[in-house]
């Protein structure tokens, strides 16, 4: 036993012992994704160590809801500078903590649809959500909202419980942002060309590259993964003439992180080209600031949303939860 | 090891277990071989286990050697027993289902092993000591029972219909070792059996149980006679069917 | 039969008790004290959604019971009677995988049958008229669930077949007695002991099925407690409602649980001692061919999502994933987490059940008393525990003092070797408790106890069944996940994990070959532990 606890104390001592490069630490909570060895984490981590010339140490969670909620466990004694990785959907729950401290200019750089724009978070990058199809098994994908919830019945989609995943309450929020009252009439017509409801975007998506469903809720970007990484341009997202709601990750610097003077750097750092430019794909969501080097040219055959969704923080915390107990009462019927 | 046999008194004993309640208040012989036969059922084997202390009585004490052995743990007293079945490990072979008599960790001494071997001699068992249960035949395995107790060396012996299993001409055999292990030692034997000749052959004294308690006690040879006891009578014809 | 009260096989069940005691009261200690400032929440969780919620909870998860066991008695049996039956330690082999795999990766594999674009679906529609729908909805949950929980029942079946002794078997063949009777006679008695334990732990795990049912059950009509529950603690963040939902589970489960207790009579089997090898089972022609089919339709069921899940791994880039950094990283901490939680769930587990033994011979006919109630089904009741409120009640309750990243390895062995326990105890029970019971007076006699027993008694005739253990344990816990949540930490970073990860990252090819990975895994580490199992040869 006593040998085992070696090697995990020593993994730990390998997983703490980052570069002890002087001067300073800065310590960011984000979601797992990010700081996978494929996501943005490790080439983020070290543009910004060679600028700083400090630690820049990565704490991950599994993802933005069990950031927040450990971030609010931790409370005022956090050991995070920064939290990056919370959506619009939780800010305006994250700022009632009273554990985030208003930033300074770093937003000035930043650009995302609806001009979202806060005292406290920062955008680092935005998505938006889509229905993305199999060109091999879908002729006629819908060109709307309306196309969707009315179409052939037969024809599934595999969409995410919006009580457990991030891209469900999206969903929501747009068959909400459309339809208004009448929302839950439209999901009881949508009920019929649901597949399934899974409890992540990965079971979905699972699911649609397995081929059981020809289409599945995810975002505008995804599309541009499989011309990327695989060479495909079989998936495509369906352009929605009612326009898309938009997801956008934010960035804040809590009350312990307001003391050191590193924050502020990669706040300024995050919305600069030496972030921006790894996001598109690695995150493989669009960039919020300025980038260096042109976007792949995937990205350009993306589509490009006529009009951008999207429900302030405030109205989202409000309604949540009524929402959510409304689509249940249609959805388990 | 020359054991000697200590008196073993139930003392006003009263157990019960779920329905069936039983009273023992009888002393045995030092030294001596006593038959305990009866009806199924009557609590023979639940006297032997009293005394073996695998049953706690609810009053009453039980005495070995004038000792009061009531409450102490089966393997502190100074009593061996032999099932009818069940007496050895299977896993373990024949010199160690022996040695564990002397210690229950099996860590034996140069002069425990060489004891073990005797012991296995005397019962004529020398030379199987590394056979495992399973290849030995059913007398064979009281046998390396029978070792087992000589090792332990304790001054009473339980015998729980140990032979029940085994054929006329080896139950003799096991009878006749029985009785040459008994003259060496000396030790106070109460032996369990639905064989009337076992007790003949072995027992000078007997009890007879029913129903819970003890009916009859007294020397074998009284038992068989034209004077024996009404119940026991009656048994043994009912045995003998 | 009265022995000695100071025993310490009590005291080890007392030990372990408390240790898996201390861990799950910790967890709601934390939840409770967060629960307490805000406690409204607990209140509001009941209403009428919930209800329905709990129905369909303990509905689905009853089906999922009978359809797992019934069909695991037959197939046991069939096992049981072919010690021959070509691949038959393979066979067995396998049905230790299905633990392993994550439950979305299972799921696939099922889908890659019976799913709308599944190698049947053209059979199926045929048979349907029109287009195969899928099985999305109350049948997928049940294929799903009997596909984990068949191989299983299976098992721990046939781990109770294990000890009717040699001779019983001899014996029905010579007095003639054909499949009927030796079933109604002889094998169903020894099944029937262990049945209420099993069907138990079947129905406990279907209750807090999570990622099955959402996934397969087509919409949110098909929705577990445990989903509430999630929900509650993960996006809401509201431990009051959170623990009472918790408890409400616990509750529900132990109703039914309770009953099905009384259903199967818990009667030990006369013993003896099994004197001879086992010997030959005599079936006749009809009789064989009807139990190879028996085997061979629960060998396709199981197996048939399988082959797909190696099929779609087999289409992975396994040269570079065997060569990454990460994967390697990430098998050798799920095979030393892995081995360290079988291995307390073994110890915790043989410490319950020899002093549950202890106390039911200690008590003689009397009533069981609460501490032998707990030791037997009491503790089963952990695994209606969600490892989500483990993580998050420790975490709340210990990241004041410590570091909570030192604590995320402690935290998934514990919570592990915990949810590993009941079965554990159900592959250790039956033959730990036959050998007691022809062992328990010539030991007691000898004075062999403690130490001594366990090393030269015990031990030796629980080998096979603790590697049982052992492998099951390790299985489930290189399956699972869920206690960390809210840890994070690299020391943790196992393959299911990476599996996931993978997939949440359009690698869906990727975690296709990790899922092969960790099924070849399991199985490489089952057969290690049966290898270490087998008796010493002589």
């Amino acid at each position: 036993m006593r040998s085992l606890v070696y090697v995990f104390t020593s993994a730990l001592a390998l997983a703490a012992a980052h570069p002890a490069m002087a001067e300073g630490k800065l310590t960011v909570y984000t979601y797992e994704s990010f700081t996978s060895e494929w996501g943005p984490g490790p080439q983020v981590e070290k543009a910004f160590e060679a600028e700083c010339g400090c630690d820049l140490e990565f704490v991950s969670v599994a993802d933005g809801v069990a950031l927040l909620s450990r971030v609010k466990l931790e409370g005022a004694s956090t050991k995070a500078d920064i939290v990056l990785g919370l959506d619009t959907n939780l800010t305006a729950e994250a700022k009632a903590t009273g554990l985030f401290a208003p930033h300074g200019a770093a937003s000035n750089d930043v650009k995302v649809p609806g001009d979202w724009k806060d005292d406290i978070f920062v955008p680092y990058d935005y998505g938006y959500f889509a229905v993305v199809y199999d060109t091999e098994k879908l002729k006629n994908p819908p060109k709307s909202l309306k196309e969707l919830v009315e179409g052939n019945p037969e024809e599934k989609i595999a969409i995410q419980d919006p009580r457990t995943s991030t891209p469900g309450l999206g969903l929501l929020l747009w068959v909400k942002s459309v339809y208004g009252d009448k929302a839950p009439e439209a999901w009881a017509k949508l009920k019929g060309r649901v597949l399934t409801v899974t409890p992540g975007w990965s079971e979905a998506y699972g699911l649609f590259t397995k081929g059981e469903a020809p289409m599945v809720l995810s975002y505008t970007t995804s599309p541009a993964y499989h011309m990327v990484a695989e060479n495909t341009e079989r998936y495509q997202a369906a352009p929605f003439e009612e326009g898309h709601y938009v997801q956008i990750e934010v960035a804040g610097i809590t009350t312990t992180g307001a003391k050191n003077p590193l924050a502020e750097k990669f706040m300024a750092f995050m919305t600069g080209p030496g972030f921006q430019d790894v996001v598109p794909e690695t995150n493989w969501m669009l960039p919020a600031g300025k980038t260096d080097k042109p976007l792949n040219p995937a990205f350009d055959k993306l589509v490009k949303p006529a009009k951008t969704l999207l429900f302030s923080a405030d109205e989202v915390a409000a309604n949540r939860k009524a929402w959510v107990d409304e689509w249940l009462g249609v959805m388990s019927k | 090891m020359t054991t000697t046999g200590e008196a073993v008194r139930l003392d006003r004993v009263v157990f019960s277990y779920a329905d069936t309640m039983v009273r023992f208040d009888v002393t045995f012989d030092e030294g001596k071989v006593t038959a305990i036969m009866g009806p199924s059922g009557a609590g023979k084997s639940t006297l032997l286990n009293l005394v073996a202390g695998f049953e706690q009585p609810r009053e009453g004490r039980i005495l070995v050697g004038g000792k009061d052995v009531t409450g102490s743990d089966p393997s502190s007293r100074p009593v061996s027993m032999v099932f009818q079945e069940n007496n050895l490990f299977g896993h373990l072979d024949v010199a160690k289902n022996v040695g564990l008599g002397r210690s229950p960790a099996l860590r034996l001494t140069a002069a425990d092993r060489s004891d073990v071997d005797d012991a296995l001699a005397r019962v004529g068992l020398g030379g199987m000591a590394n056979r495992l249960p399973r290849e030995l035949s059913g007398g064979e395995r009281q046998r390396v029972a029978l070792a087992r107790v000589l090792v332990r060396d304790r001054p009473v012996l339980l015998l729980d219909e140990p032979f029940a299993s085994l054929g006329p001409a080896l139950r003799d055999d096991m009878l006749e070792l029985l009785m040459s292990v008994q003259a060496e030692r000396g030790m106070t034997v109460l032996f369990v059996t639905h064989q009337p000749e076992d007790a003949r052959k072995v027992a000078e004294n007997m009890v007879f149980v029913e129903a819970g308690t003890i009916s009859a006690n007294g020397k074998t040879t009284d038992f068989f006679g034209d004077s024996g006891p009404e119940a026991f009578r009656r048994y043994i014809g009912s045995e003998r069917g | 039969m009265q022995l000695s009260r100071r025993d310490p096989r009590i005291a080890a069940g007392i030990l372990a008790l408390a240790a898996i005691g201390i861990l799950i009261g910790g967890a709601f200690l934390g939840l409770g004290v967060e629960a307490w400032r805000n406690p409204e929440g607990a209140y509001a969780a009941f209403d009428s959604y919930l209800f329905r919620v709990a129905r369909f909870t303990l509905w689905q998860a009853l089906l999922s019971t009978l359809l797992s066991v019934a069909p695991a008695i037959l197939v046991a049996r069939a096992l049981s009677r072919h010690p021959e039956f070509p691949g038959r330690q393979l066979i067995l082999r396998l049905f230790a995988v299905p633990l392993a795999l994550p439950a979305i990766v299972a799921a696939l594999g099922i889908l890659s049958l019976y799913g709308r674009a599944g190698y049947f679906a053209g059979a199926l529609g045929g048979l349907s008229g029109g287009s195969w729908p899928g099985i999305y909805g109350l049948s997928g949950i049940l294929v799903a669930h009997v596909f984990f929980n068949l191989p299983l029942a299976t098992r721990l079946l046939l781990e109770a077949l294990q000890t009717v002794p040699g001779d019983q078997w001899r014996l029905a063949s010579q007095l003639g007695m054909g499949a009927r009777a030796s079933f109604r006679l002889i094998e169903w008695p020894a099944m029937r002991a262990a049945l209420p334990g099993i069907a138990g732990l079947v129905f406990m795990l279907c209750v807090t099925s999570f990622t099955i049912v959402l996934t397969l059950g087509g919409g949110p009509a098909a929705t577990t407690l445990e989903v509430a529950i999630y929900q509650a603690l993960r996006f809401d963040f509201d431990p009051a409602r959170a623990v009472s939902l918790t408890l409400l589970q616990i509750a529900l489960t132990a109703v039914v649980v309770l009953a099905l207790m009384r259903l199967g009579a818990n009667t030990a089997g006369e013993a003896n001692l099994s004197v001879t090898r086992r010997s030959f089972i005599s079936a006749r022609p009809v009789e064989k061919s009807f139990n190879a089919a028996i085997i061979l339709i629960a060998l396709a069921f199981v197996g048939g999502p399988m082959i797909a899940t190696v099929a779609s791994g087999l289409e992975a880039d396994l040269a570079r994933l065997a060569g990454e950094a990460s994967v390697r990283r990430a098998t050798f901490t799920s095979i030393v987490l892995a081995s360290l939680s079988a291995t307390l769930a073994c110890a915790l587990s043989l410490s319950l059940v020899m002093a549950r033994r202890a106390l039911a011979v200690s008590r003689g006919a009397g009533e069981a008393s609460l501490l032998e109630r707990f030791t037997d089904t009491g503790a089963g009741f952990v695994l209606v525990v969600p490892p989500v409120v483990v993580g998050a009640g420790w975490f709340v309750l210990v990241r004041q003092s410590i570091d909570v990243f030192a604590l995320a390895p402690f935290m998934v062995i514990a919570v592990n070797a915990v949810m590993a326990m009941p079965f554990a105890v159900r592959a250790i029970r039956p033959a730990h408790d036959a050998a007691a019971e022809r062992h328990e007076r010539i030991c007691a006699q000898l004075g062999i106890g403690g130490w001594n027993r366990l090393r030269l008694i015990d031990w030796p005739v629980l080998r096979r069944p603790l590697a049982t253990a052992f492998a099951f344990a390790m299985a489930l816990s290189l399956g699972d996940l869920g206690v960390i949540a809210l840890f994070g930490s690299d020391a943790v970073q196992t393959l299911p994990y990476l599996l996931l990860s993978r997939m949440g990252s359009y690698r869906t090819a990727d975690a296709a070959g990790l899922a092969l990975l960790l099924g070849l895994l399991c199985l490489a580490l089952t057969m290690i532990a049966d290898r270490l199992g087998k008796e010493r040869p002589r």
